[in-house]
């Protein structure tokens, strides 16, 4: 199977690997793995005080689709308010990158890791609030 | 569904559990294939030779399906109902999602050489414990029938995906490093 120009580029030149201080309050955590194929995907957002998304890091360990995926999600959401970057959906990655219908799931992984980063980051400001 | 078809334990005539004697199962292979081998059929007519045909391909889905931890939990699974979507069945365990991720780290920073090997050789043994564990507690969730067990036993299965996901990369890395050396 063929994967697309532009899955390649992001395989070959992937943006924004790398980590972040998971513990620090203005960085929220998304982790996921589709157990079908074994990927796993790690996604990290950096949140100023207005809400919006300054840096995003990523590290997957898995197919070019799902490396892609989580790397083309780091460049859309940086830049966006959370509620902009919680709209985000897995047909608009699948479209951008032309993924096949099998490797659609890669794309619903990259969705899922950033909901669930978004959700990390909004339960930290809980946890800071309550013990305020 | 068609009511001669019989579901795969009850083919090889083996009871409905996650417990399969591997033995007893090629053996009721082999004699099963016996029965449908194409030798057999060398004379018989083209809708017997199609049955035949069918029935050997479904006695070899059911030995694969059997022989192999998890596609054999799966297909209990699916026996009792639970269902599988493997587009959006995603597993968002934090803890066990960390530990993946710390042992493809771990993997991937292993080096080309003989030291390599030998520290392959005891993350291969650490991936091999967590299966067994896995393994172990899956056969007693699969030993119950509550629909708590059974959301806990797919969960099980899930992890049980990743890690020999990791068993294989872990293979492939030993091979990387046998023909460099």
């Amino acid at each position: 199977m063929a994967y697309s120009d532009k899955v390649i580029d992001h395989y070959e030149n992937p943006r924004n690997v790398g980590s972040m201080d998971k513990d620090e309050l203005n960085v929220g955590t998304g982790m996921v793995g589709a157990p079908a194929c074994g990927d796993v995907m790690r996604l990290q957002i950096k949140v100023n005080d207005a809400g919006v998304i300054e840096d995003a890091k990523f590290k997957t360990y898995g197919c070019g689709s799902a490396i892609a995926s989580s790397s083309l999600l780091t460049e859309w959401v940086k830049g966006k308010t959370l509620d902009e970057a919680s709209e985000i959906k897995n047909s608009q990655i699948a479209e951008e990158l032309e993924l096949p219908p099998v490797k659609v799931h890669c794309s619903v992984l990259a969705e899922d890791a950033i909901k669930a980063a978004i959700s990390d980051y909004k339960s930290k400001g809980q946890d800071q609030k309550k013990s305020a | 569904m068609n009511t001669t078809t019989q579901n795969h334990f009850a083919l090889f005539g083996l009871p409905v559990s996650y417990e399969v004697d591997l033995n007893t199962l090629s053996e009721h292979y082999r004699e099963l294939q016996r029965t449908v081998h194409p030798d057999k059929f060398a004379n018989a007519s083209n809708q017997e030779r199609r049955i035949s045909v069918q029935k050997a391909a479904q006695i070899n889905e059911a030995f694969q399906t059997l022989k192999s931890p998890i596609r054999r939990a799966r297909y209990i699974l699916e026996m009792r109902g639970v269902e599988f979507d493997d587009q959006r069945d995603n597993t968002v365990d934090p803890m066990f999602l960390m530990e993946q991720i710390e042992l493809r780290e771990a993997l991937a920073e292993i080096p080309k050489n003989d030291q390599g090997l030998m520290k392959l050789g005891s993350l291969q043994d650490d991936i091999q414990q967590k299966v067994q564990q896995l393994t172990s507690e899956l056969g007693e969730l699969l030993s119950e029938d509550s629909d708590e067990a059974m959301n806990r036993a797919k969960s099980n299965l899930h992890k049980l995906q990743f890690m020999d996901k990791l068993q294989q990369e872990a293979e492939n890395v030993e091979e990387d490093i046998a023909n460099s050396l």
